[in-house]
């Protein structure tokens, strides 16, 4: 049922591609770095109610950006099957004598770890600007964050690549589901702040527990214990890759 | 045994019918063809036998396996060699052709062999490690065929194989497919709307039209029965007049009409063509150019379907313009 080599050459020429180009990763980092910036000195001065006086603003801003570049890069990694569509790479791969499920598992690997690189990118710049961990010791359970949250993602990427013929309903994507669930999240901003129904809101929404649990892992400040985020993700990627492997497997390839 | 055996296939698009019925059998071995316009159904016939597409009713087996039900089995069986490019142009040659290797399962010693045999084969040993989007369209058509190659399939299904290819290139990929086919073995089931192509190199043809077929014979046999040579006439003047004084004419086989030149197929035309002038200007009309040839398919397309294959793309292409532009609006 699961074919190695097709997840392993899947992922190959994921890497192939993301290597050779690099104009891509840059443009990919920009917006994360420029929000992480910009934000962070215009608002670190400010006392925000929610976070505590012993947090700087862009400490607590840190590992939002990092929730926010894996959620833009994984959901456009799981929308890029459109790109294999329209370029007609697909059919290449859906003629291929392997299980569906490979393909989408071989789509996965390779999306989480572009995804992965940029977190970890995202990560280093920040340390050079000053940024610190609160437990380095916690580093490593800080990518296996980062993964469930490029794994939830990619698997809601493509399931929006499965419903949707061609590219045009990208920013429909883009601007009715990738930016609420950025701004429902609690990347930015305390979610204390919201009224008591936003909330309920950004109870359903993955980025909410991936963001707490990266906060909770780096600079020790959360707003749910560590161990149920921890679960909710892996119920969320669990979800995500079945859901996107199923609609997947449906949708026809020409 | 047949390598394909197609029985009521039949796809519908929101109610358009793209292939409607089609009943065929491909023999092991065999050359097969299915010539017809842009927009007939080919592509989604081949896209429904390998697997792409989920027919909306009927039945296929390739290799002895249904289409729907053995998908896996049918996949290790086929190639195929898509009609527009399916590669990807940020790999180079060779990593394309690895990535098709590794995807069949191909171990690492025979994927080296046979890439190399392949690209040697399709001549493009020394522009393996360039990266596609550097390829011309004649390479890349050159690459997939290729590719299609790698897993030694049983039934390779070629769509439209040298659609944009100049003449000689062509020509060498006639003959690798014939080549192919005559010592390889290999079943072939290609797709294409060249006329001279389907002739060169099928053993049968089918003629398709608006997701039916019209006809499926070998070339000869199809030209056939038209029934000797093709007199075409460009005449000045009321033909439909014309036409029903030539109807008396018992060895007139067929008469067809088109853009106002007249074809008639009869046997011996060179010794009809006086009697056939004379007969016009009886009827008060000049003809102003005669030619005589032997019928060719493009002929038989016309016998079935009144049309030429040229004219039938025009009409289409106007109207898939006309859908384009209703879906725009929406």
């Amino acid at each position: 049922m699961i074919y190695r080599t097709a997840i392993y050459v899947l992922w190959l020429r994921e890497m192939k591609r993301f290597y050779r180009a690099k104009s891509r990763i840059i443009g990919a980092l920009a917006m994360p770095l420029f929000f992480l910036a910009f934000l962070g000195l215009g608002f670190n001065r400010m006392a925000i109610p929610g976070i505590s006086r012993d947090v700087s603003y862009i400490r607590f801003l840190v590992p939002g950006i990092i929730g926010m570049s894996l959620l833009f890069s994984s959901t456009f990694g799981g929308l890029s099957v459109l790109w294999d569509r329209e370029f007609g790479f697909l059919k290449e791969i859906m003629v291929a004598p392997v299980s569906r499920i490979s393909i989408v598992l071989g789509r996965i690997a390779g999306g989480t770890t572009t995804a992965l690189i940029q977190g970890v990118l995202i990560l280093g710049i920040s340390f050079l600007m000053g940024f610190r961990m609160a437990n380095p010791a916690s580093l490593f359970l800080s990518f296996v964050f980062m993964i469930l949250i490029a794994v939830t993602f990619l698997g809601l990427g493509l399931i929006f690549a499965s419903k949707m013929k061609d590219m045009q309903g990208f920013s429909i994507v883009m601007n009715f589901v990738i930016f609420p669930l950025f701004f429902f999240s609690g990347a930015l901003y305390p979610l204390d702040n919201f009224p008591l129904w936003l909330r309920y809101i950004t109870y359903i929404d993955p980025l909410t527990y991936g963001v707490d649990g990266l906060r909770s892992l780096m600079i020790g400040v959360s707003s749910f214990p560590l161990f149920s985020s921890f679960i909710i993700m892996i119920f969320f990627s669990l979800l995500m890759i079945f859901l996107g492997a199923y609609f997947f497997e449906k949708s026809e390839s020409v | 045994m047949d390598a394909i055996r197609v029985e009521n296939l039949t796809k519908q698009f929101n109610g358009f019918v793209a292939v409607d019925h089609i009943s065929f059998a491909v023999r092991t071995g065999e050359l097969f063809g299915l010539l017809g316009p842009n927009g007939a159904g080919k592509t989604t016939t081949i896209n429904m036998l390998s697997t792409l597409l989920n027919p909306t009713s009927g039945q296929g087996e390739v290799a002895g396996f249904d289409i729907t039900k053995d998908k896996d089995e049918v996949r290790r069986a086929i190639g195929v060699v898509f009609q527009e490019p399916a590669l990807d142009n940020k790999l180079t040659g060779k990593e394309n052709l690895e990535f098709h290797a590794m995807m069949y399962g191909i171990d690492r010693e025979e994927r080296r062999k046979r890439i190399k045999e392949v690209l040697e084969l399709v001549e493009l040993t020394d522009k393996g490690s360039l990266l596609v989007e550097k390829y011309s369209g004649g390479m890349k058509r050159r690459l997939e065929i290729a590719r299609g190659l790698i897993q030694k399939p049983k039934v390779l299904f070629l769509d439209e194989p040298t659609l944009g290819l100049d003449a000689q290139t062509r020509r060498h990929i006639w003959d690798y497919i014939k080549k192919l086919n005559r010592e390889g073995g290999v079943t072939i089931i290609l797709t294409t709307h060249y006329m001279e192509e389907a002739d060169y190199l099928c053993d049968r043809v089918a003629i398709i039209d608006y997701g039916k077929f019209v006809a499926l014979d070998t070339p000869e046999k199809l030209k056939d029965i038209l029934g000797g040579d093709v007199v075409s006439l460009e005449i000045n003047g009321d033909i439909d007049w014309l036409i029903s004084e030539l109807r008396s004419f018992q060895w007139i086989k067929t008469i067809t009409k088109h853009n106002g030149i007249l074809s008639l197929t009869m046997e011996k035309g060179e010794r009809r063509i006086p009697e056939l002038i004379n007969t016009a200007q009886k009827n008060g009309l000049t003809v102003n150019c005669v030619h005589l040839r032997k019928p060719s398919l493009e002929d038989v397309f016309i016998h079935f379907t009144g049309r030429t294959i040229r004219e039938q793309e025009a009409g289409q292409n106007e109207s898939h313009r006309e859908m384009a532009r209703r879906r725009m609006r929406r």
